[in-house]
């Protein structure tokens, strides 16, 4: 039994995790709200060695210090167009430890063990291996280690739905004869369910699938701590599980898609990334030189990067760009869209780290009436941002969802690696403007090619 | 009441909470939001030292310093990760220059 005192401090650290998210949730209050997670985890898991005759001390401490050395070298040297893969990463290893803490607690478990114990048992086993695995993959993905698109082949449902039935079967066998084996047997299943999870979602949306394995992993937490007898795991878990789902809905009501759709779209054949079909239509297409003359006798151009730009990483090339077209006496701002770059302030974080001004970074809501005075819009690497028919189609997935009123430019260049429609799978109406140019290729090498015309103007 | 109806009980109101503290959150916090939540969740380290402190096979404590290690590396480096995120978000969150006054 716990003693007294020890309960009030975990029910004190519990609280610190509640401040911790209440912090992190507003501007000014986010690096402390960080800085109070920190201080409570780090009291929280003194604890035991305080109160418990614990065995294996040394190891367990060398051990901490290993993972701990691991976690800040990966987070310090991370480059912060990978930050999103890196958190993917943490995510995961805290599920896995979650699935490896439980399947050592059906250890101690016999016939005699509360139903209810041996269930939440089974659960943080099997989740904890999806949100492992499934992390995994995203990983794989954001870092490019295997393709971005969506991963789809004949019998993935069924093989998907299997796996489900599979891990609802041990799951009961594990609660009515628990046994380690059969545990372990649940754990693997678990780690194909994650793998077959993630594999049909487009790259674009890996983010939200990130979130949404974190709120798994919060809630195997949870049942841990249940598990455990153990107040404080129960309560981050459970936070942690509850605002991140909630966090999930957001960024996907964000972007304009919904989860599920995020997570079977590609299965349906629908609107995931690359799952739409290049349009045959006529566009009008033109060289580097001829962007370059448009940008350089403008007088106000506007950039609207997107997550193209990032997955490129030619967010230095366009501050190149964007710092000779200033030369020049062009006026020159970003146009920043909420979603740009597919995870929520990415695009700051990213563009700040390529050293481009602050004051260049302008929000929608400013920069939207600023286009009818635009003379050159240059599009890099985004498309539903810039939807017109978020605007006017009300049978779009994407309507509804704010978007940047390019459209309202005197002319429009896209950068653009081919006429494959956006993430929302939708034709953009712009693409076919007589007033839009389209650039193709990829942005990195594109952009270059524009910087070398506007040094040869 | 009973324990399960406690545990219960502790759960829903967390739920709740949970919501609740980030409801109004901004978009441009959403990253960091997650990346911070995500380390939060590695306080499932405190599991893994109980339960591996306490355990009598040598399978199980190399089962169980391994949890260590991982669930170290989720705690530690998600709150080093997210301070860098929040540390570029502060550095921009300076007065705007002239330029703009000068609009």
């Amino acid at each position: 039994m716990t003693p007294t005192w020890a309960q009030l401090v975990y029910l004190a650290c519990a609280v610190g995790f509640i401040l911790a998210l209440k912090g992190l949730a507003g501007p000014r209050t986010a690096r402390a709200g960080n800085l109070i997670g920190a201080g409570a985890a780090v009291v929280a898991v003194a604890m035991p060695f305080l109160y418990l005759d614990l065995d294996h001390v040394p190891l367990i401490l060398a051990a901490i210090a290993v993972g701990s050395l691991v976690g800040v070298l990966g987070a310090q040297r991370v480059q912060m167009t990978q930050m999103p893969q890196m958190v993917a990463l943490f995510n995961g290893v805290g599920g896995g430890a979650a699935a490896l803490v439980a399947l050592m607690e059906l250890e101690h478990m016999g016939a005699a063990t509360p139903g209810f114990d041996l269930a939440a048992t089974g659960f943080t086993v099997a989740v904890g291996a999806v949100s492992f695995a499934g992390s995994a993959i995203t990983f794989a993905k954001l870092q490019e280690l295997m393709t971005s698109r969506p991963v789809v082949f004949p019998g993935l449902p069924v093989l998907f739905g299997l796996a489900l039935v599979a891990a609802v079967v041990l799951a009961v066998l594990v609660v009515r004869d628990p046994s380690v084996p059969l545990g372990v047997a649940l754990a693997l299943v678990g780690l194909l369910l994650g793998v077959l999870l993630v594999l049909p979602v487009g790259g674009a949306d890996v983010p939200i699938v990130i979130s949404l394995l974190n709120a798994f992993t919060g809630l195997t937490v949870a049942a841990g701590g249940y598990v455990l007898g153990n107040v404080v795991l129960l309560v981050a878990g459970t936070l942690v599980g509850a605002s991140g789902t909630f966090l999930t809905l957001l960024m996907a009501r964000a972007m304009g898609r919904s989860v599920t759709s995020i997570l079977f779209g590609a299965l349906r054949g629908g609107s995931t990334l690359g799952a739409g079909v290049a349009s045959d239509r006529p566009v009008r297409s033109g060289g580097p030189e001829d962007v370059a003359i448009a940008l350089g006798y403008a007088e106000r151009v506007i950039v609207v990067p997107g997550y193209g730009l990032a997955v490129a990483q030619a967010q230095h090339t366009l501050r190149e760009i964007v710092d000779l077209l200033a030369e020049r006496g062009v006026r020159v701002d970003y146009a920043i869209h909420p979603v740009a770059g597919r995870m929520p302030g990415h695009m700051n974080v990213l563009l700040a780290e390529a050293q481009v001004p602050y004051e260049q970074l302008v929000e929608m809501g400013d920069i939207n009436p600023e286009f009818r005075h635009t003379d050159v819009v240059l599009v890099v690497g985004a498309n539903d941002v810039v939807n017109p028919a978020a605007r006017t189609t009300p049978s779009a997935p994407i309507y509804g969802m704010p978007i940047l009123d390019v459209d309202q430019a005197r002319q429009v260049v896209f950068l653009k690696r081919s006429m494959r429609p956006g993430f929302a799978g939708i034709d953009n109406e712009l693409l076919f403007d007589p007033r839009t140019t389209l650039l193709f290729g990829d942005a990195k090498e594109s952009l270059a090619k524009l910087l070398a015309a506007l040094k040869a103007l | 009441m009973s324990e399960p109806v406690a545990w219960l009980t502790i759960f829903v109101l967390s739920v709740a909470v949970g919501i609740e503290v980030i409801a109004k959150v901004s978009s441009t916090l959403h990253t960091p939001l997650m990346s911070g939540a995500n380390a939060i969740h590695g306080v499932i380290l405190l599991g893994a030292v109980i339960v591996t402190g306490t355990t009598e096979s040598t399978l199980a404590l190399v089962v169980g310093l391994v949890a260590i290690v991982l669930a170290a590396v989720n705690m530690a480096g998600g709150f080093v990760v997210t301070d860098r995120m929040l540390r570029m978000f502060g550095r921009r969150r300076r007065p705007r220059s002239e330029q703009e006054a000068g609009r």
